[in-house]
């Protein structure tokens, strides 16, 4: 059945590059379609993206400045004229200041993640591929981290390392390694023992090409899922050791912090205090969702 | 005919560790396996699952580190071979694998499957892709799988990705390991085939390794057969197969089912008992254990190898005494 649309092609040198690139196309071509079925994932995703992307857009959409506000319009409620999410105890507009929050905080929850996921995979599939001395070194390192609560593991650091998001991002980032390298490791084993990687070393590949093409084109998807999950979490974190005061500095605005300097309110102006959190709330369980859609995707099986 | 590929008294064992890395033992996997495999011959290796067949044949890749021994490739030792002179010599002996769905990477197109080990060895992307496409030819897959992904490929199909990745490397020896044990019986006489017709294409030699005694027969101008890590008899195999001299190796040939009317294979020398744990080798003949005609000097040393017809080589006590042998025969 599919030899029918494929049989056509010929077979000269130039076109075999294009082939290939057709080819390619249509396995992502797959992997969205069978994203798009999924019905929760894909809402989360448009969800997602308007949040992105009016975030990043914030100082066009926003009419209001983020750091002042007019003292006579304090706290006034959601739906008021002009403020429609209201306004905080400055009298801050609440729309703009989430909209500028916001890139702090998806900041703070997609940096982590990429930091992590690249040395933390490094380190798992060095660790996977050498085994041996290598792998116990690396491995037996990062059990040490194991040792403290991720929360607490990072309050530590962010602590030591003192306020400010540059330093909420390392913090999260060396929390995140040991479980992004223990994945890595744990994947990069099972597909160490595959006939291919045999097969590969015995046409004399070094282990760059090895690793490469052969163990990291093997272990992605896995990788990539498992860091997906774990930007939700991150934003979580980063939020709180915002709102413990360990992160951006009080006139700025991030999610966390909004909580934080609204949290007495919370007699006044109930609705207007869980803004932030719903904001956290929605992003975060929508980042799970499509991360969830993203596995039945890519068919990883755990 | 020379000479292309010589184990000399190759030996591996393999450390068994225990709690906290204690040793507790070790597995002799191969044990003083010599052989000689002629240019353009097929050799064919036999013996039940664990006799040591696959580690032997990942020793003369040295995808393992042998022990012991020397592994010959047109009279020069792989085995103290290192870098550049190393990879050179690896292209020329290639391996097909027992497994289709394990040696073939699922995440790279069949081209790139193929390709890949050219490219690694210096040959641009596209030129690497073209000589790809020609073999993929060679073993009788369409062109239109060559963009396919391994996913959407039977086994047999599988298989022949795996003989064109192997080809294309222009190896003189190939190796295949239980190539076809996987596959259907009607595929596996396509890819048998296939085998023969490539082998006289590009002038190859074959290493066949199979516990399939029909299978190295119809393959092989020589058989080996071994025995929890050790040759028990090696000649050509029409002799093999007419004049088995060796117990193990009648008892094997006649365990083969037989399609001819009124012969009754079953009630002659049946092997009877397991295949002796390889951690522990029963001393002395490493088949004394299940053998009808073992006696007391059996376990004391093992039986040296005894030319019983010209190119016919047994290791077995039986065949010592002339006068004895002779009756055997």
């Amino acid at each position: 059945m599919i030899t029918e649309n494929t049989e056509h092609y010929s077979t000269t040198p130039t076109t075999i590059l294009k082939r290939k690139v057709k080819k390619e196309e249509s396995t992502s071509q797959k992997i969205i379609r069978e994203f798009c079925k999924k019905r929760t994932a894909f809402v989360s995703l448009i969800i997602l993206l308007i949040i992105f992307s009016s975030c990043l857009l914030a100082p066009v959409i926003a009419q209001y400045d983020p750091l002042e506000g007019d003292i006579k319009d304090r706290l006034l409620v959601v739906g008021s004229e002009g403020h429609i999410l209201g306004t905080d105890e400055q009298g801050r507009d609440m729309l703009t200041r989430i909209l500028y929050g916001g890139r702090l905080s998806l900041l703070a929850g997609i940096a982590p993640v990429l930091v992590a996921g690249l040395i933390g995979s490094f380190l798992g599939i060095v660790a996977g591929y050498f085994g041996g001395i290598i792998n116990t070194i690396i491995m037996r390192t990062l059990d040490i981290f194991y040792a403290f609560p991720a929360i607490l593991l990072a309050i530590g650091i962010s602590a030591a390392l003192g306020q400010g998001i540059n330093n909420i991002i390392i913090a999260i980032s060396i929390v995140f390694i040991p479980p992004v390298a223990r994945i890595a490791e744990s994947a990069v084993k099972g597909v160490r023992e595959e006939e291919f990687i045999e097969a590969a070393k015995s046409s004399g590949a070094n282990n760059f090409s090895i690793i490469r093409y052969h163990i990291i084109m093997n272990v992605f998807s896995r990788l990539f899922v498992y860091c997906t999950t774990q930007i939700s979490i991150s934003l979580v974190l980063a939020s709180g050791l915002s709102f413990l005061g360990l992160g951006v500095s009080p006139p700025n605005p991030e999610w966390g912090i909004m909580l934080n300097n609204l949290k007495q309110q919370i007699f006044i102006n109930p609705l207007l205090t869980i803004i932030p959190g719903l904001f956290i709330f929605i992003t975060a369980l929508a980042i799970n969702l499509v991360s969830d859609g993203l596995r039945d995707a890519l068919e990883i099986k755990e | 005919m020379s000479v292309i590929l010589e184990a000399v008294d190759l030996k591996k064992t393999f450390p068994v560790k225990g709690w906290l890395g204690k040793s507790k033992g070790a597995v002799s996997a191969v044990h003083d396996v010599s052989f000689s495999l002629k240019e353009q011959s097929t050799l064919g290796i036999v013996g039940e699952s664990g006799c040591g067949k696959s580690t032997l044949a990942r020793l003369l890749m040295r995808l393992i580190e042998p022990d012991e021994g020397k592994v010959l490739f047109k009279g020069k030792d792989i085995l103290t071979m290192s870098g550049s002179e190393l990879r050179n010599i690896r292209k020329k002996i290639q391996m097909v694998f027992q497994n289709p769905y394990s040696s073939i990477n699922p995440k790279l197109s069949v081209l790139d499957n193929v390709a890949f080990s050219l490219w690694e060895n210096g040959v641009s992307k596209s030129e690497a892709r073209k000589k790809a496409h020609y073999y993929l030819e060679a073993v009788g897959l369409p062109k239109s799988y060559a963009t396919r992904y391994p996913s959407s490929l039977s086994g047999g199909q599988r298989q022949r990705v795996a003989i064109a990745r192997a080809l294309v490397l222009e190896p003189e020896i190939i190796i295949a390991d239980e190539a076809v044990s996987a596959l259907d019986k009607s595929v596996q006489a396509q890819v048998l085939n296939l085998f023969q017709e490539l082998k006289s294409e590009f002038s190859l030699s074959l290493l066949f390794i199979s516990h399939d005694l029909n299978v190295v027969e119809y393959m092989s101008d020589e058989v080996m057969v071994m025995y929890l890590g050790k040759v028990v008899e090696k000649g050509m195999a029409q002799q093999i197969y007419d004049n088995p001299t060796h117990p193990y190796t009648r008892a094997l040939l006649n365990s083969v089912p037989s399609m001819e009317v009124g012969v009754s294979t079953l009630n002659n020398s049946p092997i009877t008992g397991e295949l002796p744990s390889p951690m522990n080798p029963p001393s002395g003949c490493r088949f004394r254990t299940r053998c009808p005609h073992a006696v007391d000097l059996c376990a004391s040393n093992y039986p040296p190898e005894i030319e019983v017809r010209s190119g016919q080589n047994v290791s077995c006590i039986l065949y010592e005494n002339k006068v004895r042998a002779k009756i055997l025969l």
